[in-house]
């Protein structure tokens, strides 16, 4: 009983820990990157190249002091950075890193990962609320509207996919793309899915909840240190999830890319990882490309462009599916 | 103490608890918040009956929709905290009426014939050997010939037998979706809105003239 209470901790310890990392560098990154696309070099001082930036920051915002703001619900204060967090990284339970690498192979996780998401939407509502500033109020509010118009078209996408495996196994849809990666016959779907992650995650160019620039910053605006590090961490967390979801659903997991004798080698999860690093660079990529959008003009997408799209994609597949008699059999 | 029986007490604790704070906590946002705990209770307690689907429906569908409605009306609704003023002996009459009629309910489903003798176990006859649980429990044997997930389960029934309920409860929703619009849209004539299409197809060389 000790032994396997102590074996789960050394599985959780050896996701969660380069998890952690992973946003350390991912933040790093995504400065680098944005300053060379920008034609300058980013921070360059702390490390060879600035890769102690990281450390540096999470050093500067744990010495920082905690400010508690007077009239604020304090339990709900300082609870909603935490479960924000807490659900990014619940997140990784489920996802597959290589053949029968994965700490829950539940066979309802995309039903898991989207209850997750859904559920993520509360860390926002509750810091905003809590904050007892009018800004931080709406800003949490648009925040939250925006995550729940776009979660709408994720689930309609991920149906697509769904019906093409026939499980909602995260390990079963990559086997199921074992002869062709999904991105190729369900590409459109592809794009929706990238563009609503993109919305789902407060990311530019839908970031208007959260830029420094509009609202002071949104629902983080009164938390300071510790509180503005988790919500940091999670939103990060949060993006790597899409980008775990988007590799997995589209474009094949830990497969390679072809089956023959030199890439075959190469184990699964540096395929995974490829394929991940790669979305995380298209995030940023995105981020330093296209100006904002307002949040009327989010909102319209949200439900008038891509719900319909999504939902329409959703018949077409399931009418091919049955017409040619492809469904799948698991 | 069984792990299950354990995790039972705890989920079912925890849901009786924040049902009750709901009801008696002073801040709405608070009464809100233990709903979502009773919610996410529920969930676990569905987690125990093996109805995995239906669990992870209840997380998506009451918490993250549902609660997440009612959020939004306790906080842009400017409720005012309620200060008790009544005592609380005053509910005591038709409170107990129904306290009185529930319970009956309750005691009139139990029925001694459906607790078996032995507990039924979903363990495989391997998992079993390998924790030492003595082979007295009742085994279904349906579960090591051809297991069925959660959602096939229900798919199959639902889409065959059922299928007027579930047509059913879908015009339900359409009906309950363009009945909120109803009540609340109000055709209003002097408001400018945004014309995408037409601000997007712009010609350039007809909307900008150089005037020397």
């Amino acid at each position: 009983m000790l032994f396997q209470i102590i074996s789960w901790i050394l599985q959780i310890l050896i996701i969660v820990v380069p998890v952690i990392a992973a946003v350390a560098f991912f933040t790093l990154a995504e400065r680098k990157i944005l300053a060379s696309i920008q034609r300058r070099r980013g921070p360059a001082v702390v490390g060879i190249w600035g890769i102690a930036q990281a450390g540096a920051d999470g050093v500067k915002l744990l010495i920082k002091e905690t400010i508690l703001p007077s009239n604020a619900n304090i339990i709900i204060f300082v609870l909603a950075p935490i479960i924000g967090f807490l659900l990014s990284i619940l997140g990784w339970a489920v996802i597959p890193f290589g053949e029968g690498l994965v700490l829950s192979d539940l066979n309802v996780g995309m039903l898991y990962l989207f209850a997750v998401s859904s559920l993520g939407v509360y860390g926002v509502v509750c810091s905003g609320w809590a904050s007892n500033s009018k800004y931080a109020f709406l800003g949490a509010l648009r925040s939250t509207a925006q995550m729940v118009s776009y979660e709408v078209s994720i689930g309609l996408i991920m149906i697509n996919v769904l019906l093409c495996v026939g499980s909602l196994n995260l390990s079963d849809i990559v086997l199921a793309q074992e002869s062709i990666w999904f991105v190729f016959p369900l590409f459109p779907v592809f794009f929706m899915f990238f563009i609503s992650a993109l919305a789902e995650t407060n990311r530019a160019p839908f970031d208007l909840p959260e830029a420094e620039a509009e609202l002071v910053a949104g629902f983080n605006v009164e938390y300071s240190a510790m509180g503005f590090a988790l919500f940091f961490l999670g939103e990060y967390t949060n993006i790597l999830i899409m980008c775990a979801l988007l590799s997995i659903m589209f474009l094949g997991g830990w497969l390679p890319l072809i089956d023959i004798f030199p890439l075959s080698w190469i184990p699964g999860p540096f395929w995974f990882g490829l394929k991940m690093a790669f979305f995380c660079f298209a995030f940023i990529w995105v981020r330093a490309s296209y100006p904002r959008y307002r949040y009327d003009q989010l909102m319209r997408l949200g439900w008038k462009v891509l719900l319909p799209l999504s939902l329409a994609w959703v018949l077409l597949t399931a009418g091919i599916l049955v017409a040619f008699d492809w469904c799948p059999v698991l | 103490m069984n792990i299950e029986v354990l995790l039972f007490y705890i989920f079912g604790s925890l849901a009786l608890v924040s049902g009750g704070l709901v009801v008696s906590a002073r801040n709405p946002m608070h009464s809100i918040l233990f709903l979502v705990l009773v919610f996410c209770n529920s969930a676990g307690l569905l987690l125990l009956l093996e109805t995995e689907f239906l669990a992870m429906l209840f997380l998506i569908v009451y918490v993250g929709a549902i609660a997440i409605l009612f959020l939004f009306v306790v906080m842009m609704l400017n409720i005012r905290v309620t200060e008790l003023k009544e005592s609380i002996l005053r509910y005591i009459p038709i409170g107990g009426l129904v306290l009185i009629i529930f319970f009956i309910e309750v005691i009139s489903i139990l029925n001694g014939d459906l607790v078996p003798f032995f507990s039924v176990s979903n363990l495989s006859l391997a998992n079993k050997a390998f924790l030492y649980q003595p082979d007295l429990s009742l085994i279904v044997w349906s579960n090591n010939i051809a297991p069925v997930t959660n959602i096939e389960a229900i798919g199959e029934l639902l889409f065959t037998y059922y299928f007027y309920a579930f047509l059913m409860a879908s015009l339900i929703l359409l009906v309950a979706m363009i009945g909120a619009i109803l009540l609340t849209m109000r055709k209003q004539y002097n408001v400018r809105r945004q014309e995408v299409f037409d601000q997007t197809f712009n010609n350039f060389n007809t909307s900008v003239r150089l005037v020397k």
